[in-house]
């Protein structure tokens, strides 16, 4: 935690240290207003003096409309500096994120990174404004507290001996019982959260084989786990209220019983009647303090985690960093890779990749085949410096990848992602991903080749609204737009993985055509499950397992490779009913 | 207590923040939680609540006696008479006894609190999942994943606050409210009346501040909305983002909404934050005024004091001292139950979405004819299950008469009109004749309607026109639950649940012994890589099977068909994520399970259905073309085309 804050409390460093000032001057009145009272009682009602009444009263009030404004303005200065402190760990984070690797962002997972992003946050929000208001406050009223009583009450203060040790050992046990509970029912919360996951998800397969009741059987064990762990953790957790009062009410007993002794004993010299009601004001905001300062801890043992969550993306070095001395300008798509050996655990791991080899000359179509698991996008991966080759080099333009400017080279190497998504926001914004600068013209130039303008200008044109990931245009509508997206840069090289699955075969060959009419001196990479949709490649590159097993046109593959032969046999006359034909 | 702190985390956009019916909703939540044996656990806790706050009401109230009984003691002392603190002792012992019973109401009533509020919040949860099992899939059509998820977690999360937290605590702050003021007015019709006024004028506060910041509040909710959006959006999207080094452009996007966040979130919590100390502080003021109202009233001897054994300032002191622990007392659970406030709007806003869930209209079934176990005796059919049993159609008649089919899987659709919504239709006059043991082939384009005619069949969704029969028999006659069962599904989304191989097997017909699994699993080709797993049979699947290709999750997919040994069956899109080496090892099983049943190929890869009896190409809800492999060729349509590669322009 004390990492954290020194890392993100920054400009908010003065609320931060103002909240806990503020709260102990407010702290200081809470705890002098009862005292004064006493002279209150004393001299104005006993002595039946009204003026002191009047003087003491004013006083008193005086003394809370301070405390209130201490008060509010630490309240103030916490929200202040809380939020603010939430505010740039968020903000960190986010930054740093942006500054993984492909790697770096698996290791995590999107989801994972989520929650770190939100609801962790959130939780190390809430502790810091425990931390510099109450976690600061409950142990000074404590103090104060139990100051004044001795002061005042003298010998009476004995009896916090008692009480304190035994509320403390009630929360201790408390804690200590309820803990494992809870911890088995975060589990049971889990087992339940995937049973309802899965039957919303597979609700199709529950209803075709007439499952219901037994899901519902499944449902309800998993319900009444929870129902279980949940009612015997509260069970105990409860019991704090029965303590605390138990504890309070043995405290106000035997203050009144010695208390009345030492009153009438010494003839109300040792202690005055009128003290005894502020001796149990006292006392309750003693024990108050103490349970509050409990609840503090638990919440910052669970808060803990969730620190530790928070560090472990802000401690994780991006696995990809530019070169210190880069290359700005990559000079043309040539690509070569030499003897290129990749795995995503790093060196000593499960090679993905296997002695590759493979030169590409600037310009020239290659289409990629292989089945699934096959390590095709794998490779193209390494281009843009996605992930970096574990073993071998790859050049592009003549030079390694790693001399490269990180932005250059991206911008150069012009990916289409397997599982590619659109952002919210018009379809101008999208294709301005690709060249911040790019005019209307540059972008219908470019929907236009990817076969995207006829559906467009058939919407709202450019200002069309896309929504999160594009989920209002079709899955072949938006493989066109996510194209036409990477030709906005001018890349020298185009990698297109798998992105015409869902267009159908006429567009997807026209889009080709347009390729080699527009955009000549760029290097194409298709990589394709049709084998039409690389027929006429200049070459083709068969992979199989992590391995290039043949490279060549289509001809030469057809009597040299048995698992190009085999996939074309499967597709023959392999046309695609479900393309999206012009809709 | 701590799995409600995760609900924080903001509501998905949009979502709404109060309730539109709050007492409405309030009162149906309240009648759920207090339903059968509920109700008495509530009367019980009641009572100990009342107890409870008596005793603490007296454990402040009780300081008059005793400041009397010293006056009394410190007085006769003073004129020389024996001190005896045999009345004290009366007194603590008085409290002693009343402690006592209010220590033992608190634990009773928190016990019973949580039995009462963790068994309604258990009830609610098991009718809406026995509910959510019965919707019909239209509702899934209109209810996204994420919302239908989030009634199980965040709704039912603020719920189980209400219930656990919001209600005892405003039921037992209204019952130590009520105590209190009885207890002050016996004690002082005056003091008490200075006690209303003051809380009179705090209310005024509570009100101003509130409405501020309920207002922030708002707003709030919707900044978080935005961060959680954003950051869920660009972390799904970092890929692409890194694709095109849109890193920076992000960050500054990122850091205006979270900078509004902050401006927003500062000043709802601003109001939240000084709340506390404004009430408390104000607390002072009025515990002064009643102190110097009191000692005012008292010097000019208006203030009128029941006990008369002690001199008069002796008894005002004890009176007054009395009234300022009193007055806290009534006045922190009047702050608590402000507090509240916002926790209850929220709470009710989330049982509404639960209760909407509870109220859908389920599936409804107004099936009779039922599938039952039968066999032959004397070229008759029988109802049981003995020597060479089958399965066949009870059919119960108007006039009490009853007849048997067998159950062959012969499925017919005739002029078949259906839409999603009554409006805009999707199916137009499909007429399908699917007989016993052949294939027939639904092909086009995306949005043609294949999967629909799937979802009729196994009455998904009803048809608007037309008849759709399975073995000559209108299924809207048919039992959904033995419909169902006669019909096998596998779908190209393929869904495992976390359970062993053998119980995902199982699934598809959960009277199949461990044998019959195994046979499923083997005749489909499935057995090979079970049996390399490192459990076999017995490895418990997580995560959809994360750890399987996705041909192996589609092969236990058709095992799961296979075991189940439906006559008719459905495979929509089945190897249509699967490439196409991986699909010849699918094929196999799929080819051994398609022997000698009726089955509908919904296929866009044209290889998977050449060998269909007959095939249907369909575009736009119609049936355009169909016949076999050649015969369409021959026609030289829709089909040829697509067949050969070129589009249709």
């Amino acid at each position: 935690m004390i990492e954290l804050i020194k890392k993100c409390v920054r400009q908010y460093k003065k609320s931060s240290i103002l909240s806990p000032v503020f709260v102990s001057v407010e702290c200081v009145f809470d705890i002098l207003i009862p005292f004064v009272m006493t002279f209150l009682l004393e001299k104005g009602i006993k002595a039946a003096d009204t003026q002191a009444v009047i003087m003491y009263g004013a006083l008193l009030i005086a003394m809370s409309l301070v405390a209130l404004l201490f008060g509010a303005l630490s309240g103030a200065s916490c929200s202040t500096a809380s939020n603010g402190f939430a505010t740039n760990i968020r903000h960190d984070m986010f930054e740093r994120v942006q500054e993984y690797s492909f790697e770096d962002i698996d290791k995590f997972s999107s989801a994972s990174l989520i929650t770190r992003m939100t609801t962790d946050v959130n939780m190390v929000q809430n502790s810091y404004m425990m931390i510099i208001r109450i976690a600061i406050r409950s142990p000074l009223m404590f103090i104060f507290g139990l100051v004044m009583t001795i002061m005042v009450g003298g010998p009476l203060a004995a009896v916090f001996a008692i009480v304190i040790p035994l509320l403390v050992l009630g929360l201790v046990f408390i804690f200590k019982k309820a803990m494992p509970i809870f911890r088995k029912l975060f589990k049971k919360y889990d087992r339940l959260n995937i049973v309802v996951e899965e039957n919303i998800r597979g609700m199709r397969v529950v209803k075709s084989s007439v499952r219901e009741e037994k899901e519902i059987e499944k449902f309800k064990k998993a319900s009444d786990d929870v129902y279980d762990n949940y009612t015997k953790a509260s069970k105990i957790v409860v019991l704090s209220s029965p303590i605390m009062q138990l504890c309070m009410y043995i405290v106000v007993t035997l203050i009144s019983w010695f208390g009345a002794q030492l009153i009438i004993s010494t003839g109300g010299v040792a202690l005055k009647d009128t003290q005894l009601s502020m001796i149990i004001t006292y006392s309750t905001q003693i024990l108050m303090s103490l349970m509050m300062f409990s609840m503090i801890y638990v919440n910052l043992t669970m808060a803990k985690a969730s620190v530790d969550r928070i560090l472990e993306v802000m401690h994780q070095e991006p696995s990809i960093k530019n070169p210190d001395v880069a290359v700005t300008e990559v000079k043309n798509g040539d690509i070569d890779f030499e003897n290129v050996n990749f795995s995503y655990s790093g060196k000593g791991g499960v090679n993905c990749l296997e002695g590759v080899n493979l030169s590409i000359k600037s310009g020239e179509t290659v289409g990629i085949i292989g089945g699934t698991g096959s390590s095709k996008t794998t490779l193209v991966q390494l281009l843009p410096r996605l992930y970096d080759v574990t073993e071998g080099s790859l050049k592009i333009g003549g030079v390694d990848v790693k001399d490269y400017d990180l932005t250059a080279l991206r911008k150069s190497v012009a990916m289409v992602l397997q599982k590619n998504l659109l952002f919210s926001g018009s379809i101008r914004d999208n294709m301005k991903w690709g060249n911040p600068d790019a005019t209307d013209e540059e972008i219908d130039k470019a929907l236009k080749l990817s076969c995207a303008d006829e559906f467009v200008y058939r919407l709202d044109g450019l200002d069309t609204h896309i929504e999160q990931g594009g989920a209002n245009v079709s899955g072949g509508q938006r493989q066109r737009l996510c194209i036409a997206r990477a030709l906005m840069s001018h890349p020298k090289i185009l990698v297109l993985d798998d992105s015409t699955s869902a267009v159908d075969t006429g567009t997807d060959q026209k889009i080709r055509q347009g390729f080699k009419e527009f955009i000549p001196s760029t290097t194409k990479i298709i990589i394709a499950q049709r084998i039409n949709s690389v027929m006429d490649a200049d070459k083709i590159v068969v992979m199989d397992n992590g391995k290039i097993t043949a490279v060549g046109t289509h001809d030469q593959l057809m009597t040299e490779s048995e698992i190009y032969r085999e996939v074309y046999v499967s597709q023959q006359g392999g046309g695609d009913f479900d393309g999206e034909n012009n809709d | 207590m701590a799995k409600t702190m995760t609900k924080t985390n903001g509501m998905p956009n949009g979502a709404r923040i109060g309730s539109r019916q709050p007492l409405k909703t309030l009162g149906r939540a309240l009648r759920y939680a207090l339903r059968g044996r509920n109700a008495v656990l509530f009367v019980i806790s009641l009572f100990c609540i009342v107890l409870s706050s008596y005793a603490s009401v007296q454990s402040m109230a009780m300081i008059e006696d005793l400041l009397i009984q010293i006056n009394v003691q410190l007085e006769a002392a003073k004129i020389g008479l024996e001190v005896t603190y045999m009345p004290i002792l009366g007194v603590i012992l008085k409290m002693v006894i009343i402690f006592a019973i209010g220590v033992i109401g608190t634990f009773l009533s928190n016990r019973l609190n949580v039995v009462l509020a963790q068994s309604t919040i258990r009830d609610i949860r098991d009718t809406m999942f026995a509910k959510m099992q019965y919707l019909p899939v239209k509702y899934f059509d209109t209810h996204t994943f994420g919302e239908t998820m989030s009634r199980f977690t965040n709704d039912v999360d603020t719920m189980q606050e209400l219930i656990s937290g919001s209600i005892p605590n405003i039921v037992s702050s209204l019952v130590t409210i009520t105590v209190c003021l009885v207890e002050m007015l016996i004690k002082s019709w005056q003091l008490t009346l200075v006690v209303l006024i003051t809380v009179f004028l705090m209310f005024f506060v509570i009100k101003g501040l509130g409405a501020k910041s309920a207002r922030y509040f708002i707003k709030r909710q919707s900044s978080i909305g935005k961060v959680n959006g954003y950051v869920e959006e660009m972390m799904n999207g970092q890929k692409v983002v890194k694709v095109f080094c849109h890193e920076g452009k992000n960050q500054a996007n990122f850091d205006k909404i979270n900078e509004e966040l902050n401006d927003n979130s500062t000043k709802a919590n601003k109001y939240a934050n000084i709340f506390m100390p404004i009430m408390a502080n104000l607390t002072y003021v009025q515990y002064v005024l009643i102190a110097a109202i009191g000692a005012v009233l008292a010097n000019n001897g208006l203030l009128i004091v029941r006990d008369a054994t002690v001199n008069y300032s002796a008894a005002t002191v004890a009176l007054i001292s009395a009234f300022l622990l009193l007055s806290r007392s009534f006045t922190r659970p009047i702050n608590m139950v402000s507090q509240q406030f916002n926790a209850v709007v929220m709470a009710l806003a989330g049982a509404e979405r639960v209760f909407d869930l509870m109220d859908a209209e389920p599936e409804t079934d107004k099936g009779y004819v039922t599938l039952v176990k039968a066999h032959m005796e004397n070229g008759e059919i029988v109802e049981g299950k003995q020597g060479d049993w089958f399965y066949c159609w009870k059919h119960p008649h108007g006039d009490g008469t009853l007849t048997y089919t067998k159950l062959e899987g012969h499925v017919l659709l005739k002029d078949v009109d259906f839409s999603y919504d009554g409006e805009k239709q999707v199916l137009y006059d499909i007429t399908v004749d699917a007989k016993p043991g052949t294939k027939v082939a639904l092909i086009g384009k995306t949005g043609a309607g294949k999967t629909t005619i799937a979802n009729l069949i196994n009455r998904f969704y009803d048809i608007d026109d037309g008849k759709i029969r399975y073995d000559g028999i209108n299924i809207n006659k048919i039992k959904k639950a033995d419909l169902r069962k006669s019909l096998g599904v596998v779908l190209q989304e393929i869904n495992l649940f976390t359970d062993t191989v053998m119980e995902n097997i199982r699934y598809g017909n959960p009277e199949a012994t461990d044998e019959e699994v195994i046979a499923a699993a083997k005749f489909v080709h499935a057995d090979e890589f079970i049996k390399r797993l490192p459990q076999g049979y017995d490895t418990v699947l997580t995560h959809d099977g994360a750890n399987l290709s996705q041909g192996q999750r589609q092969l236990l997919s058709i095992a799961r068909v296979a075991v189940a040994d439906p006559p008719a069956m459905i495979l929509d899109e089945a190897t249509s994520s699967i490439d196409t080496r991986t699909e010849a090892l699918v094929q196999r099983g799929m080819d051994n399970l398609m022997k000698g049943r009726t089955v509908f190929v919904i296929a866009h890869r044209l290889s998977t259905i050449q060998n269909a009896d007959n095939i249907m190409v369909m575009d736009g809800g119609r049936i355009v073309e169909q016949g076999n492999h050649e015969e369409l060729l021959n026609q030289k349509g829709m089909y040829y085309s697509l067949y050969t590669g070129n589009s249709i322009k």
